[in-house]
């Protein structure tokens, strides 16, 4: 079997006080191949944006691995691009010079010239052409957020960490940017792992989904298949037969069994890999997928957890 | 809001009048209203007697000096303009050498707090100084009472600027400095690129503070070194009495105050961002 693209193996992170040791969460395992967009869900506070942070190597787990392409990550890189859920542009450079910042860390034995074209292309990209010069602070949520993907994609990293991107839009907004990352990840093939709280979004976007349990001692407890043909869009993938299934299943996990979710009696390894689809009879198992179970033998394994 | 300003205007140009028409009936010599004495007319009338002189005639000595304000006839007369471009040029010059210091001690403190530990301690010793306290040890070490002044200066207006800058450093956003991490940003572009405009209007606040000190400063310290400057110039011609160049100077002093002032908040105004 070839390696996975990432592997993220027994991460863990804990705080420890004097009194006592905080373990957010733990047993962390998954992997993301290459070209897959990978999104994560969990309630507030279980532990997401600092998975996230250790996968872009701004933050140290106290156990575990993060391996990309082969190697152990040990800090910040250019091959991983991060947007942050506050944009983090930087408010005294104009939104040109933002995306030219990135390129030009990234390509520092370009010309001016070549910085300044290649940005540009990547502001039309997501529908900037025309604000270039403007600050920040001169431009909208939707739009900063916009410049914020720009300077990451321009920077051509292997991996797109996001992190609750457009929780802060209005959903017009929101759609229409979701509209353009379904786009550029399709021409771009980008391997994206992303952060939110919007299930619809998560759906869309998603190869697969991952749903962490809550916390303290969080863990990543399924890894669920969004089985729906591709490209998507946001009008048609509603209609789809499986849409509600999937939908219903992150909805149950969500608002159900991530709270009395459990990790210690179940002999099965974590993530278990869910086909919503497959357990509904919508679709065929894949023999391809050795984790894989279907919904009512996961929910059976809660229920007896549980009891 | 062109009303506002045009009625502040309005409001302060009476209060000008006010003041000036009060100031002008209030020292009216009294000869006119009663007979000298004896006394008084051998003393050579009351006019002896040292009194506030109205402001048209400090408006007339304004319009002498500043109609030639660069002569020099001497060591104890000359031109306002050249007193005060001795003062301006100690001020510059003891802010500039300040600035050297203060920008990479206080960036240095700013992103090490044990730099910040370790040093803070002198820092607040030192800082309460009465910076004029120096002036005898300076001219001892130095020898030099011109480069004494500047000396002093420089020990006056370094605090503002370094504590300012050490806190604009510290304080610059934790995701600005992440975003330098995930470029592989070197530590010294990061200072340059993130941390130095993050930080620019809190440092330009701190330079804002150190000039206006400085020129409260040099005032004294001139006073106190003699020779030549503005400061020195208030005291010689308090000396000779003469009222009307002391109030004349005086609100030279002000003036110039102003404008470097000015000049600093134009200069944050450059690096002001908005978040
Ligand atoms: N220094 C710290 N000491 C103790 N606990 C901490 C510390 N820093 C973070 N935590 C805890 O780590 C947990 C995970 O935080 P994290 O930001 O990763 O959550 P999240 O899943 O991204 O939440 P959200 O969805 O609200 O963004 C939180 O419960 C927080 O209380
Ligand atoms: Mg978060």
């Amino acid at each position: 079997m070839s390696q996975s693209f990432l592997q993220v193996q027994q991460l863990a992170k804990r705080f420890v006080s004097k009194h006592e040791t905080l373990t957010v969460f733990e047993q962390a395992n998954f992997t993301i191949e290459a070209g897959e967009f990978v999104c994560i869900i969990g309630h507030s506070g279980c532990g997401k944006s600092t998975i996230m942070n250790t996968l872009a190597g701004l933050d140290v787990p106290t156990e575990g691995v993060v391996i990309m392409d082969g190697r152990e990550v040990s800090g910040p890189s250019l091959e991983r691009g991060v947007v942050f859920q506050n944009y983090s542009l930087l408010p005294w450079l104009s939104a040109l010079d933002n995306v030219m910042f990135g390129v030009r860390a990234r390509w520092p034995q370009w010309s001016k010239d070549e910085v300044r074209t290649h940005s540009l292309r990547y502001l039309a990209m997501v529908g900037l052409a025309g604000v270039e010069q403007r600050k920040p602070a001169q431009l909208s949520g939707g739009m900063r957020q916009r410049v914020s993907i720009a300077r990451a994609f321009a920077t051509q990293p292997k991996l797109l960490l996001l992190d609750e991107p457009f929780g802060a839009l209005d959903a017009l907004t929101r759609g229409v940017i979701q509209d353009e990352l379904v786009n550029i990840c399709a021409e771009t093939r980008q391997t994206v792992f992303m952060i939110t709280h919007d299930i619809d979004e998560a759906i869309l976007l998603s190869d697969r989904i991952l749903l962490m349990s809550n916390g303290p001692g969080a863990v990543i407890a399924e890894s669920v298949i969004v089985d729906l043909p591709k490209p998507r869009k946001r009008a048609d993938i509603i209609h789809h037969p499986g849409y509600y299934t999937i939908r219903n299943h992150l909805v149950d996990f969500l608002v159900n069994r991530s709270k009395t979710f459990t990790k210690y009696s179940a002999s099965v390894e974590f993530p278990m890999s869910v086909n919503p689809l497959v357990a509904s009879g919508l679709a065929v198992k894949q023999s391809s997928q050795p984790n894989q179970i279907s919904v009512e033998q996961s929910t059976h394994v809660n229920h007896l957890e549980n009891a | 809001m062109r009303s506002l300003d045009v009625r502040a205007w309005i409001l302060s140009l009476t209060f000008l009048v006010m003041v000036l028409g009060a100031w002008e009936f209030a020292v009216q010599a009294p000869e006119q209203t009663e007979a000298q004495s004896e006394y008084e007319l051998l003393m050579g009338g009351a006019e002896q007697e040292a009194r506030i002189p109205p402001p048209s005639a400090i408006a007339q000595r304004a319009w002498e000096e500043l109609s030639n304000p660069f002569y020099d006839a001497g060591p104890n007369d000359k031109g306002i303009g050249i007193q005060l471009g001795y003062s301006i040029y100690r001020v510059l010059s003891g802010f500039f050498l300040a600035v050297i210091i203060a920008l990479p001690v206080g960036f240095l403190i700013g992103m090490s707090p044990l730099m910040y530990r370790a040093l803070n301690p002198y820092i607040q010793l030192l800082r309460p100084i009465s910076p004029l306290a120096w002036m005898p040890l300076a001219l001892f070490v130095i020898k030099d009472s011109e480069t004494s002044a500047i000396f002093v200066i420089f020990i006056c207006s370094i605090w503002p600027m370094l504590l300012n800058t050490a806190f604009g450093v510290a304080n610059v956003r934790e995701d600005w400095i992440n975003v330098a991490r995930t470029h592989e940003l070197s530590p010294f572009r990061t200072a340059f690129t993130v941390i130095l405009p993050a930080a620019a209007p809190t440092i330009l606040t701190g330079m804002r503070i150190s000039i206006g000190i400085a020129w409260l400063v040099i005032v004294a310290a001139e006073m106190l070194v003699g020779g030549t400057g503005i400061g020195y110039y208030v005291w010689n011609e308090w000396n000779n009495l003469d009222l009307t160049s002391v109030i004349f100077s005086i609100l030279m002093i002000g003036l110039v105050g102003m404008l470097l002032d000015l000049i600093l908040t134009a200069a944050t105004k450059l690096v002001q961002y908005e978040e």
